[in-house]
């Protein structure tokens, strides 16, 4: 636990955690408005987002990705409504048309484009690769201290740490408007709450935490951030301030539990190589998931005892 | 242009032709059976099946080469990723029906569980001295470089096997597709049928990996699906539509594939699909956009005409500019708004209809018939020449109208 602890592991240790989280805040409201899938289409659509952006731009940098993802999550979004309404398509084919559509859009775009000088192939974007988010400066916990070792800090670290900061802030702000229009959008809307745009927005967040998260994770991974520690604290409680906590505790222990099995856990085993972290967080957490599903005090319907089949 | 007209007739080589014969006979199978998943509304049930994939195609890879066998085998990868795919899909199942979490949350869950272990796998193919060449990220998205005729035969067959299993079990699905209670009250068992469907899609589902990959497999079995829908209001017709609009993006897709590089295959096989769909949701006949505006472009003009007539006949001055207009150009009303003899005799007949409605309102009473006074339909339309007749005696004499 010493210099190279700091060096190699602290950083994307950091990042998946702040990545975890930052996913895990907005999937908790989209999984009890029935949007879970809603997840999986924006971190679809991520990819030809960041595409463009690139391609625009010529450059990977923070505020055209997020421009660039947040737009195509609202093309996205405005997309599915289109299909649905003028097509008369049930919801869940409108959206499996949108995305995987704009997803192959943007995996030809990338193939086509030369993005060779940077780090974006689709490789990456799917799977992420969070063991390359490493602190080259730093020599030890000493370094923490060391403005000039903190300014080499990997440039994601940041972004992550301001989207983290902004869901944080946002689901505070927005606490009692979200609670509301999940519960019972009627009686928001009589309250005066603009329901539709909450859910707008909470859509939009979503793709911004999506962003976020894709340099750590990949596109495919978020999915799991997404659902699976919201799912999981959705059967410990029926109250969603402590919900969302122990989402937060989930995606937490995902990301740490994740990170060092996948780094240390071969090694333990007798194997030479590291495994993928974003890969092993995602499985971690879907195994959290699955206890949950087997233990959690609130697993089943109300009204069913518990472990009965529908 | 030539190198995409030599593969979409089959000149661009073996292995080319090979290919965009073995995309279409996918395309028609994931076409034909994703119709029935989307008519039971369980699209994205498949894309969790689809991501389940890929860590059994990693643990098959890393089970033959422990055998001794060589890894890459198809048959032996398709297998593995079957073994997975089914637990997924069951997974699936056991969450909605166990837990309270609703089916979407499920599927996210599987999905990208089930997709991060597989990428955990993948790395640890990677480090294994045989894993290297294995090229097993080509399952990710797809890829037809280097597939060999056996590859292309395993495809074919497969995909010629799900159309006929698509055929045999068309009718009790489509019966749980429309109605799952009244099929449980034939006695059918829904939830085997349910997972006889799955199974169908997840067949489809390892047979496509090789050449559309496990992230866009999904397209292929929904977008077809719902083109079809646009084009036909039979659940029969429908799968065929779909079988044939899938075989022809697969098709035509491994050809403009094969025509340039850096065109990976199961990409533009989804955006020629998606092109299809586009076509669709603006020209269909009947359900598509363009036949919808028209349509109430032409209700429009029925609504400002007979308005407009009305109008005329009660004597006030037709202010709404596209009524005017309208009448203009029928020749039914000067520019400056007096009506024309012909707009006058056209008012009566108007008048006379209304008049004759308010009677029929009045005395008639199945309510079948009179309630389709819409303020549109002519009264010849729903009464018969005596009736009216009768309605007339009511009326009295003809009056003027319109007259200056």
């Amino acid at each position: 636990m010493g210099a190279e602890f700091v060096q190699f592991s602290l950083t994307p240790i950091l990042i998946g955690v702040l990545a975890a989280i930052s996913c895990a805040l907005p999937g908790n409201f989209l999984i009890l408005r029935r949007q879970a899938l809603v997840g999986d289409a924006i971190s679809h659509v991520v990819l030809p987002g960041i595409v463009v952006a690139f391609l625009l731009t010529g450059v990977v940098a923070t505020v055209p990705m997020l421009l660039g993802a947040g737009g195509a999550a609202v093309v996205a979004v405005i997309l599915i409504e289109a299909v649905r309404r003028l097509g008369r398509i049930e919801p869940g084919a409108a959206m499996g048309v949108v995305f995987t559509t704009m997803f192959a859009g943007g995996v030809l775009l990338l193939e086509q484009s030369d993005t060779s000088r940077v780090h974006l192939d689709v490789e990456h974007a799917l799977m992420g690769n969070l063991e390359s988010l490493i602190w080259f400066r730093a020599d030890g916990w000493g370094s923490l201290l060391d403005p000039v070792a903190l300014a080499d800090l990997p440039e994601e670290l940041g972004r992550i740490a301001v989207v983290c900061l902004m869901m944080v802030v946002l689901t505070c702000v927005f606490w009692r408007w979200l609670k509301i229009a999940t519960f019972d959008e009627g009686f928001a809307r009589s309250l005066g709450i603009p329901a539709a745009a909450v859910g707008f927005g909470l859509v939009v967040a979503a793709a911004v935490a999506a962003v976020a998260a894709f340099d750590a994770v990949g596109s495919i991974i978020v999915i799991a951030m997404f659902i699976c520690p919201p799912a999981a604290a959705r059967l410990m409680t029926n109250r969603l301030g402590v919900q969302v906590a122990w989402s937060v505790v989930f995606a937490t222990l995902s990301a740490v539990l994740g990170y060092v099995l996948a780094g240390y856990g071969p090694l333990w085993l007798g194997f030479g190589n590291a495994v993928s972290a974003a890969g092993m967080i995602a499985t971690v957490s879907g195994v959290i998931l699955g206890l949950a599903c087997m233990f959690g005090p609130h697993r089943s319907r109300i009204g069913q005892p518990r472990g009965a089949g529908a | 242009m030539n190198a995409l007209l030599d593969a979409l007739t089959l000149q661009a080589g073996y292995n080319a032709a090979l290919v965009a014969v073995g995309a279409g006979l996918l395309g028609f199978a994931a076409g034909s059976s994703g119709t029935l998943l989307v008519l039971r509304k369980r699209a994205l049930v498949s894309d969790a099946v689809a991501h389940a994939t890929l860590p059994g195609v990693a643990l098959a890879f890393m089970a033959m080469v422990a055998l001794g066998g060589d890894g890459r085998s198809l048959p032996g990868l398709l297998l593995g990723s079957a073994v997975t795919a089914g637990i997924g899909l069951l997974l699936v199942e056991a969450i909605t029906r166990r837990t309270r979490l609703p089916e979407d949350a499920a599927i996210g869950a599987v999905l990208g569980t089930f997709f991060g272990f597989g990428v955990v796998l993948l790395t640890v193919v990677q480090t294994m001295s045989a894993g290297r060449q294995a090229g097993l990220e080509g399952f990710l998205l797809g890829s037809t470089a280097g597939m060999l005729f056996e590859d292309a035969v395993v495809i074919a067959v497969g995909g010629a096997l799900a159309v006929a299993a698509t055929w045999v079990m068309r009718r009790p699905m489509t019966l749980v597709a429309f109605d799952s209670d009244y099929a449980a009250s034939l006695g059918y068992d829904v939830r085997r049928i349910d997972l006889m469907m799955m199974g169908l899609v997840m067949a489809v589902t390892v047979i496509g990996l090789k050449l559309v990959g496990l992230v866009l497999i999904v397209a292929l079995l929904i977008i077809p699906a719902v083109t079809a829908r646009f084009w036909s209001d039979r659940s029969g017709h429908v799968i065929w539509i779909a079988g044939g609009l899938g075989g022809t993006a697969g098709y035509v897709g491994a050809a403009i594939s094969a025509s340039a590089p850096a065109l990976p295959t199961g990409p533009v096989i989804v955006l020629v699909a998606a092109g299809l769909f586009a076509v669709s949701l603006l020209l269909a006949p009947v359900r598509g956009v363009l036949a919808a505006v028209l349509r109430r472009r032409r209700f429009a003009l029925r609504v400002h005409r007979r308005q407009g007539l009305l109008a005329i006949a009660a004597r006030h001055t037709i202010r709404e500019p596209f009524t005017l207009r309208l009448l203009v150009r029928e020749g039914l009303v000067r520019p400056d708004g007096v009506p024309t003899d012909a707009g006058r005799a056209q008012a009566a007949r108007v008048v006379r209809d209304e008049r004759r409605w308010d009677i029929a309102r009045e005395i008639h009473q199945d309510a079948g018939l009179t309630g389709r006074y819409d303020g549109l339909t002519p009264i010849e339309q729903v009464f018969t020449p005596d009736e009216i007749a009768e309605f007339d005696r009511r009326l009295g004499p003809p009056v003027a109208v319109g007259a200056a």
